[in-house]
């Protein structure tokens, strides 16, 4: 079942394992999956009541490398907040990581064998929605023997699966740590997803999905979808002042302007072409769609206070005042839905001027919040020391 | 001597639904929950504050009062407390109106600009009052409305909102009840109960 394990001499050890599920998943769209495989790292210990366990659910573009240093060297994307005496306290903590189906490091997905067929899915992999992946990430529970996470955290889409698990699986977590998240994506959202998709569709070594079987990779729709799903994730400050006008080569006083190179054109390149060579296409067309489908009050009227009343876990909520992909307000009627439906709540707008991303970079006062609202979630729960 | 969150304590329901505006450290709360188990959530706009209620396992939610209160819905509290915080606000009748509006009933406290020391240190030292109560400097105060109790019942009286209850807390001037007798000279904080 383990496929891997390995502890490195990192800070955060890091256990990486995938386990393979031959329990039919009974996806949203009414397809069923068979089997399937679930790729995740574990840090920290499983203390002996099993209580101690916090599920981290990614976002995107994610994956189950949320903390320490892999087999490559690489360090975790959530590294700078999980870890021994970080924010998510490893000491206290058994953080549990997985890479989410329909994604493409590791676990079953577009880019992996569909075993009817002997072929990668490619685009015949089934349409998901934020449930399935809170379905497979149950599975996982059961496999890892936890009946209660003491909280499910996540940002982005990661904070949409943090409120499913709260509504539909009310007695399975404490609390639900819901970081730069959205009830549902507005108008302009769904537009950005569209344009990203479209980029991807038109490159002609998509080849209508199955760029798998052709050997190749529309790299240059991949690379312009994530540039501007980059551009969407910074501020307009924290561009200006990381790149301004900055000229990177070329001379803007010279006379052949047209070989001027901006140092922001530079950088979007430069993450646009790293992104296609990590991520596959038809993930990123899957869960971009996913995003779009998302609407945590669809099945209750249209009304979210309905249906955070089905939750029996506390809530922590945060924002970040730059963000305008998930604006705070986005994250303001989270809280006031919860605040409706009389459960707990506290709601920290952070003063940042990174933009979406700033759910991933270090910020002292997110930090500190988050910190000190886990902590109390080890003294309640477990009994940590302080 | 009378404590002000006491008299709260007697005024609001056991295991009611309260907001508290500008909670601060979530103190008020913390007593509330422990001698009366209500379920309570706190508004405030310091991190330092923030970060103490979340340390403190109190619900706190990060709103500027000044920006409204819109987000919550007619009578959705059962009571919505304010402590020494409508001097700090740039509207507080409307503040009041909205408060009366979110909640059943409110309970405000406020320090009375009437006490003698305030007035004493305008009448005969010629300078704003720099008191225990209001502790600030004029040219850096976030209190920027100065009013005694009488002033609060005029406007009361304007929006026609009913004053339940109230009482006066006068600190040493309490023992000799100077505080019930007399109370805008005695009174350092007012405590009203009110509704529509």
């Amino acid at each position: 079942m383990t496929i891997d394990a390995h502890t490195n001499n990192n800070e955060t050890a890091v256990n990486t394992s995938a386990v393979s599920f031959s329990t039919p998943l009974n996806l949203a769209s009414g397809v069923v999956l068979a089997d399937y495989e679930l790729a995740f790292e574990t840090y920290g210990t499983l203390n002996d009541a099993r209580s101690n366990s916090i599920l981290i659910c990614h976002a995107l573009s994610g994956d189950h490398h949320a903390a320490g240093l892999d087999a490559d060297g690489k360090v975790g994307w959530w590294n700078h907040y999980i870890g021994p005496g970080k924010a998510i306290d490893t000491n206290d903590f058994f953080v549990v990581c997985p890479n989410n189906i329909g994604s493409c490091f590791g676990s079953t997905g577009p880019n992996t064998i569909n075993t009817e067929t002997g072929k990668p899915w490619g685009v015949d992999f089934p349409s998901l929605e934020v449930s399935d992946w809170v379905e497979s990430q149950k599975q996982l529970m059961e496999h890892l023997k936890i009946d209660c996470w003491a909280a499910v955290v996540g940002g982005s889409l990661g904070g949409m699966q943090a409120m499913h698990w709260a509504i539909n699986h009310p007695t399975k977590l404490k609390h639900a740590v819901i970081i730069a998240a959205a009830l549902k994506l507005s108008a302009q959202n769904i537009a950005f997803n569209e344009i990203a998709r479209r980029a991807i569709q038109s490159d002609v070594n998509f080849k209508h999905g199955d760029f798998l079987d052709h050997q190749t990779s529309p790299r240059q729709g991949l690379a312009l979808a994530r540039m501007i799903g980059h551009l969407t994730y910074l501020s307009d400050d924290a561009l200006g002042q990381k790149f301004g006008r900055l000229v990177r080569s070329g001379d803007l006083d010279g006379a052949e302007k047209e070989l001027v190179e901006f140092e922001v054109s530079s950088y979007l390149n430069y993450q646009g072409d790293k992104f296609a060579t990590r991520f596959d296409a038809n993930s990123y067309i899957l869960i971009t769609k996913m995003l779009d489908y998302f609407d945590v009050a669809q099945t209750y009227q249209d009304n979210p206070v309905e249906a955070f009343k089905q939750s029996q876990c506390k809530f922590l909520v945060i924002a970040f005042s730059s963000d305008w992909r998930f604006s705070p307000q986005c994250s303001e009627e989270i809280t006031d839905a919860i605040v409706s439906a009389d459960k707990d709540v506290s709601y920290l707008r952070i003063e940042s001027d990174q933009g979406h991303d700033a759910f991933l970079l270090p910020n002292e006062h997110y930090e500190k919040g988050l910190s000190q609202y886990l902590q109390r979630v080890a003294q309640a729960h477990f009994g940590a020391p302080l | 001597m009378i404590d002000a969150n006491r008299v709260i304590g007697d005024w609001i329901e056991p295991q009611s639904r309260i907001l508290d505006l500008g909670c601060g450290d979530g103190a008020l709360l913390n007593d509330l929950t422990n001698r009366h188990n209500i379920h309570g959530y706190g508004l405030e706009i310091d991190p330092e504050s923030i970060n103490q209620c979340i340390a403190n396992g109190i619900n706190v939610i990060q709103q500027d009062l000044n920006a409204g209160l819109g987000n919550f819905a007619d009578n959705s509290f059962d009571t919505v407390l304010m402590t020494q915080t409508l001097q700090a606000l740039r509207y507080p009748h409307l503040v009041l109106d909205e408060m009366l509006r979110i909640g059943k009933q409110c309970i405000v406290t406020f320090p009375n600009f009437g006490h003698w020391r305030t007035r004493g240190f305008l009448a005969f030292k010629g300078r704003m009052p720099v008191t225990k109560q209001l502790s600030y400097q004029w040219y850096d105060t976030p209190n920027i409305h100065f009013f005694t109790y009488k002033d609060f019942e005029v406007l009361c009286a304007e929006r026609n909102i009913s004053i339940v209850n109230r009482t006066f807390i006068g600190g040493r001037a309490s023992d000799l009840r100077l505080d019930k007798i007399w109370p805008n000279l005695f009174a350092h904080t007012a405590v009203y109960h009110l509704a529509r």
